[in-house]
């Protein structure tokens, strides 16, 4: 017969309580502890000071910049198209959605958004909400891994690499796609496309379906997240938050339905909206944000005009020999087509005086280019209004009075990333 | 109501220091003539006209010319999502203007970053100091006169001090130019 050890278990309050008189003549005192710029939480080159006291911040201020290229200065120096390829840097999570956004920006300002083939708005639209989904599943799949549910990584990058597949296929880069031009898109969708992008939406609906299993009613989880790092309305609005950081605190205010661009009006989608505006609710947010991404995607698979190998020869640039660049073989044998080639090539889309800024709704939130011309063909001052520098700004006013391991949680629950944010 | 009528509101309250509205591609702007009055405007246009959304403060520098600077706000109302844009010209000698910080916090970010690029400061902002450059960085990089390729700085302690290495090589493009064929280094001779 085994022998029976009483073990004696002090009481942990009384514990706690004597730990706190040792340590009277150090209450009070603050450490300041340096998280960042390289560390795995920070996503990036995000520093972080916080001060503590014991477990709890006091005080939080994030220092960015550890990733500016000056991309603002080098759009001066070049002209509209060739700056296309510095947006797939600024979120490199959703390149695609960057280069939407910025072809988007740039038609604006010469005035033909409205003229833009159907085909090619499909394609336009398709594209954002495949980086949509891309960067929702990893922002997702870190927010998990940070907090210590690491099966879901793996599972959202599963997916992730389909869609870079997908991005290969139709771009020719899986990272750095560069897929718009001024006037339309590269190249038409090639054979098969299509299919690959309905069979890919219908696999990705099952794994979100299994991240959900695994996380949203997972006790540690919600314990994690629920009630942490909270943002009352009239916070989002006034720090400027945007996308999903904004819509986790149950303002209604997206892009794509406040201001419609490209075929969106004539999709049916929902905007998923928080309640309470903590990590919970943000990380609800994107799950259904994933989903409704996928019914859109569906619904432009159905109705693309030339159907998926676009046998009726639909065009996907807009009918302008001084906007796009002409097919190589006309360019070799037609005089017209010639000097419309040399003159793009060499000084770029003659864009009209004048100033705009367009909205664009990425996975971060909203990215903005406000692009002041005077005439000619490069921008005198083109601003990025990145959604991850704004939604980053807020950090200091909601970190303190959390834990330390409460950081972990906010940070994933932001879902930012430092190339757009520093630009 | 439209963008155009509340903008008409605006001028109307502030006529001696606001134009009239001026649209292009659909958007409305605004020019304010004394920018030391620009706290007084976004505050009206904030808890009078529901602007309750600050999208992005943006900056330019009109080398060579008067005011050198020019501050550009983008004004939302999240209701119907109605844009208005404020310009206003600030000097090169004064270099100043006061902060919006008291009416929107997410003008801290945007100023701090207008201040590093251009060298514009806000009045009583609670934490202007560099954000995007680091501290003890002497130059402001957006301005025009800021070469593309870097200017080497006086400062040893301070990293990155060399001007960037392919500085006047052959494949570097020159900054200013007003086409590709000015800037593209292939256009030009050796010795320029």
């Amino acid at each position: 017969m085994p022998e029976v050890r009483n073990i004696d278990f002090k009481d942990p309050v009384a514990q706690a309580a004597s730990a706190v008189e040792d340590l009277q003549d150090m209450q009070g005192e603050k450490m300041v502890l340096n998280m960042g710029p390289s560390h795995p939480a920070t996503h990036g080159v995000l520093r972080i000071v916080l001060e503590l006291d014991g477990e709890l911040i006091t005080k939080a201020t994030p220092d960015v910049g550890y990733l500016h290229r000056g991309d603002e200065k080098i759009a001066e120096n070049m002209t509209y198209t060739q700056f296309i390829p510095y947006t797939d840097r600024l979120d490199y999570l959703a390149p695609l959605a960057n280069n939407v956004a910025y072809a988007l920006a740039v038609e604006k300002l010469l005035g033909i958004e409205k003229n833009l083939p159907p085909r090619c708005q499909y394609i336009r639209v398709i594209c954002a909400e495949l980086a949509r989904i891309s960067s929702h599943l990893l922002g997702v799949g870190c927010f998990g891994m940070d907090i210590g549910a690491l099966t879901v990584f793996l599972l959202t990058f599963t997916e992730r690499e389909k869609i870079y597949n997908l991005c290969e296929s139709l771009t020719g880069a899986r990272f750095t796609t560069a897929y718009t031009r001024i006037g339309g898109v590269s190249r038409d969708t090639p054979p098969g496309w299509c299919d690959a992008v309905r069979k890919f939406l219908n696999e990705v609906v099952v794994n979100i379906a299994e991240v959900e299993t695994l996380l949203t009613r997972n006790r540690i989880w919600v314990d994690r997240t629920r009630d942490v790092g909270v943002i009352s309305k009239a916070d989002a609005i006034d720090y400027g938050l945007t996308g999903p950081n904004l819509r986790g605190s149950g303002v209604d205010y997206d892009l794509r339905k406040a201001q419609p661009y490209l075929c969106y009006p004539d999709l049916q989608f929902d905007v998923p909206l928080g309640s309470v505006g903590d990590c919970y609710d943000r990380y609800l947010v994107r799950m259904e944000e994933m989903r409704q991404s996928v019914r859109i995607v569906h619904q432009c698979l159905d109705r693309i005009p030339g159907g998926f190998e676009n046998k009726s020869k639909e065009p996907v640039n807009v009918a302008d020999g001084k906007i796009v660049l002409p097919p190589k073989n006309k360019v070799l044998s037609g005089m017209e087509e010639l000097i419309h080639q040399f003159m793009l090539v060499t000084e770029g889309v003659n864009v009209p005086p004048g100033e705009i800024y367009f909205g664009h709704e990425n996975p971060k939130g909203e990215l903005g280019f406000y692009i002041h011309s005077r005439g000619g063909g490069t921008p005198y001052r083109l601003k990025i209004r990145s959604p991850s520098f704004v939604n980053l700004s807020i950090l200091s006013h909601v970190m303190p009075g959390h834990m330390m391991s409460d950081t972990t949680a906010i940070l994933g629950s932001f879902d930012f990333v430092m190339g757009e944010c520093d630009r | 109501m439209s963008t155009l009528d509340l903008a008409r509101q605006l001028t109307a309250r502030f006529g001696d220091v606001l134009s009239e509205p001026a649209e292009f591609r659909g958007e409305i702007t605004l020019q304010l003539a004394d920018a030391e009055r620009i706290v007084e405007v976004c505050e009206f246009a904030r808890k009078d006209l529901g602007f309750d959304f600050l999208v992005d403060i943006s900056s330019l520098d009109n080398y060579g010319e008067d005011p050198r600077w020019t501050v550009v706000y983008h004004l939302r109302r999240l209701a119907d999502s109605c844009e208005l844009r404020i310009k206003t010209g600030v000097s090169e000698e004064k270099s100043e203007l006061p902060t919006l910080v008291g009416v929107w916090r997410t003008a801290n970010w945007h100023e701090r970053e207008i201040y590093d690029m251009m060298g514009i400061r806000f009045r009583g902002h609670p934490d202007l100091r560099r954000i995007l450059m680091w501290e003890g960085y002497p130059y402001f990089p957006l301005r025009k006169d800021f070469p593309l390729a870097g200017k080497p700085t006086q400062v040893p302690e301070v990293a990155f001090t060399q001007v960037a290495p392919l500085e006047g090589g052959p494949f570097v493009t020159a900054p200013g130019g007003k086409d590709a064929i000015e800037r593209e280094p292939r256009a030009r001779t050796p010795e320029s």
